[in-house]
């Protein structure tokens, strides 16, 4: 079997996994080694695919060889797909030459659990070994801690990798019993433990030794898979917002479940990938780790779901009118995030120029205030945009309105005079 | 009286005209570079280009505030039509009523130019990420199409990360090359260029990476629109994913026979290259 063909199947295989960034690494190049992680704080998108998620990284699986049978995964070991692995030097030779003509910013390094996890762990830190050492690369690399894996091989993964990934896929512990038989909440929360512990110490370590080796000095991430199961948005936002708090992830990515198999246990295949729903919960995640939101402001058990027609902020905004209107010139950093259609950027902008004197509705647009939405909710020197007048109804409306153009347009269905299903 | 400056183009030239106008105590009413020339009523001064001049406009204005050098710099490199206007009054709002303005952005002299700096850096980030190199003989080429001028600001990110390796990057706009080879970078002029046919390699390469870009999609998904919104189709042209099946060939042997008028390698780098198509066929 040809790279070509090799590449085609690994590519398939690893193309679920939502995780695609190149951030929080920030390594200069070095002498007599070839490539940087530093483009950008952010991370550096190098192409984007017809789904219109970004590529930044060449991301395959070593191999799509696994002993474990997860219901919900195309690599199960009784789904009848073409097998195939890389070898370390084909992995290395394809990531490097890819590099130097900058299709990626590093590699994304994943594996089906190949013989034990022990085993693919050990194959995955030849790779990179291969890549680090005899190669030079100095680019970035995401490697996935596969649980169950030994912790000595994680360390060792982890000095070799930029960012770490243990993905806990399913949401909740029943869904994994169902659906990941060969899986346990334990074996998924050791890792990420431990890759937090050893980071922690790396930094500790590095304040006092210059030199010292960094553990995956771009943190650790994970996935969750948004419509295998039952669970609702605020448990899995209640989830996200634990990791945040108590294992310091650096993201936790949505995956909306794309039905690759028929089985009772999970949605039929014809259903479509909830992607708006995916969508508002990645809405959700950057008001947790950016606006100073909690999840138990945004959801409740009463209302356990986000609204398809507003994005959680107007959300949360319409559900304390008795908060608005903000003044823009007096209010806090804090305050000023919670206006919808104003952002970090653009309230920076704010606190820095309302020191030169008061600022007016008029100025807002030009400091990046989005005032389709931003104009219901605050008064600039005491007034609100010229000419505006709303009413709770119309309100709603021209949130829903504002946001429209932005988001997938759903599928339309031809009328039919007689409906088949009562025919 | 009003007088229209005339000067070369260059960001010396421009910082002259500033350093002209407050020795003439005269507010030019245009600032036109050489090759714009029009017919006008206005009398018009050529503007020699000084470097000391220069040195002491941007030395003052990076004293008022270091972020206004920046932005002045910045600015000169966009495409706002008539940035030597806006920046022009950008600088004598500066001088006169000192650096108290730049923290409003939407401040009248400062928003065109900010607003325009802000669409450089956003295209030079995005073509960090898509500029594609080939391999020609040891030596990586790539084009872009930007419409700012954004090689000044890739030299750095693009030198850092290929540091022992030697490239060029050719600015179809703008006519211009950003050569780099063992730690000296160039920009120079260059009229016309040609990439060379790829070889058996740099084809294979090619094929693999367009393999990836095709299978990495999930088809359950397809968003064209989400995509354009993230990539816009100006950039496609010199990406190697979206070219037709001619680019995924390599060159038909014998490889060697230079076809007259079609570059099959790449200038020797080091040396500045002279303009036009015959400083290409020279082999390394």
């Amino acid at each position: 079997m040809d790279v070509l063909e090799k590449l085609t199947i690994l590519t398939a295989a690893a193309k679920y996994d939502a995780a695609c960034t190149s951030s929080g690494a920030r390594r200069t190049a070095k002498k007599g080694a070839i490539g940087n992680t530093a483009s950008a704080p952010a991370g550096c998108c190098h192409s984007f695919s017809s789904d219109g998620r970004c590529v930044t990284l060449l991301k395959v699986l070593l191999t799509n060889r696994c002993v474990y049978d997860c219901k919900y995964c195309v690599n199960r070991r009784s789904n009848e797909a073409e097998r195939a692995a890389f070898t370390p030097e084909e992995l290395a030779d394809l990531t490097i030459s890819f590099y130097r003509r900058n299709y990626i910013e590093g590699l994304f390094l994943s594996s089906g659990v190949f013989r034990s996890p022990d085993y693919t762990t050990e194959l995955m830190i030849r790779t990179l070994t291969l890549l680090r050492e005899h190669y030079r690369f100095n680019g970035y690399i995401h490697a996935k801690a596969i649980p169950g894996a030994s912790p000595e091989l994680i360390e060792r993964l982890g000095f070799l990798a930029d960012r770490l990934s243990v993905n806990i896929e399913l949401p909740s512990e029943n869904g994994l019993k169902s659906l990941a038989p060969d899986k346990s909440k334990r074996s998924i929360l050791t890792p990420m433990r431990q890759i937090q512990s050893r980071n922690r110490q790396s930094r500790e370590e590095l304040v006092k030794y210059r030199h010292a080796p960094r553990f995956a000095p771009a943190g650790q991430s994970t996935q969750l898979i948004v419509g295998a199961t039952a669970d609702t948005d605020f448990h899995i936002l209640r989830l996200s917002q634990g990791l945040y708090d108590r294992y310091q992830l650096k993201r936790v990515f949505y995956s909306a479940y794309v039905p690759v198999v028929e089985h009772a246990l999970l949605p039929a295949k014809d259903v479509k990938p909830p992607l708006l729903r995916e969508h508002r919960l990645y809405q959700a995640d950057w008001l947790l780790r950016f606006y100073g939101f909690r999840a138990e402001e945004l959801l409740d058990e009463a209302h356990p779901d986000f609204d398809t027609r507003v994005d959680p902020k107007c959300s949360w905004a319409l559900a304390h009118l008795d908060f608005f209107p903000v003044e823009v010139n007096t209010a806090d950093y804090e305050a000023l995030l919670r206006v919808p259609g104003l952002g970090v950027t653009s309230a920076k902008r704010i606190l820095s120029a309302r020191r030169l004197g008061p600022l007016h509705t008029s100025q807002l647009s030009k400091l990046g205030v989005v005032m389709k939405r931003a104009q219901y909710f605050l008064t600039a020197s005491g007034r609100m945009a010229d000419g505006l007048r709303f009413t709770p109804d119309s309100l709603l409306r021209g949130l829903i309105a504002a946001e429209k153009p932005l988001l997938p347009e759903p599928d339309c269905v031809q009328l039919s005079l007689f409906d088949p299903a009562t025919a | 009286m009003e007088v229209i400056y005339q000067y070369d183009g260059s960001f010396e030239g421009f910082l002259c005209c500033i350093f002209d106008s407050y020795l003439y105590k005269e507010i030019p009413a245009a600032i036109q570079c050489g090759e714009e020339e029009a017919f006008t009523l206005f009398a018009s001064r050529a503007v020699a280009s000084d470097r000391d001049h220069a040195a002491r406009v941007l030395r003052k204005v990076s004293a008022c505030a270091p972020e206004a050098g920046r932005l002045l710099w910045h600015g000169f490199l966009t495409c706002l039509p008539e940035k030597e206007q806006y920046l022009y009054r950008f600088v004598a709002k500066l001088l006169r009523d000192g650096p108290g303005f730049l923290r409003d952005r939407s401040d009248e002299t400062l928003f065109p130019v900010a607003r325009a700096v802000q669409h450089l850096l956003g295209e030079v980030h995005l073509l960090k990420g898509f500029v594609r190199f080939s391999e020609l003989g040891g030596v990586l080429g790539g084009e872009i199409e930007p419409k700012n001028q954004v090689l000044p600001l890739l030299r750095g990110h693009f030198c850092a990360r290929y540091h022992n390796e030697r490239f060029f990057l050719y600015d179809r706009t703008h006519k211009e090359a950003l050569f780099y080879a063992e730690g000296k970078a160039v920009i120079q002029p260059l009229d016309h260029f040609q990439m060379a046919q790829p070889d058996e390699t740099e084809a294979h390469y090619r094929t693999l990476w367009k393999r990836f870009y095709d299978t990495v999609a999930i088809k359950e998904r397809y968003n064209p629109r989400c995509r354009m919104t993230n990539m816009p189709k100006r950039y496609w042209n010199t990406m190697t994913e979206f070219q037709g099946e001619d680019y995924f060939k390599p060159r038909t042997p014998p490889a060697d026979a230079a076809i007259p008028g079609v570059p099959t390698a790449i200038p020797a780098l080091g040396t500045p290259p002279e303009s036009g198509p015959s400083a290409l066929a020279s082999a390394p």
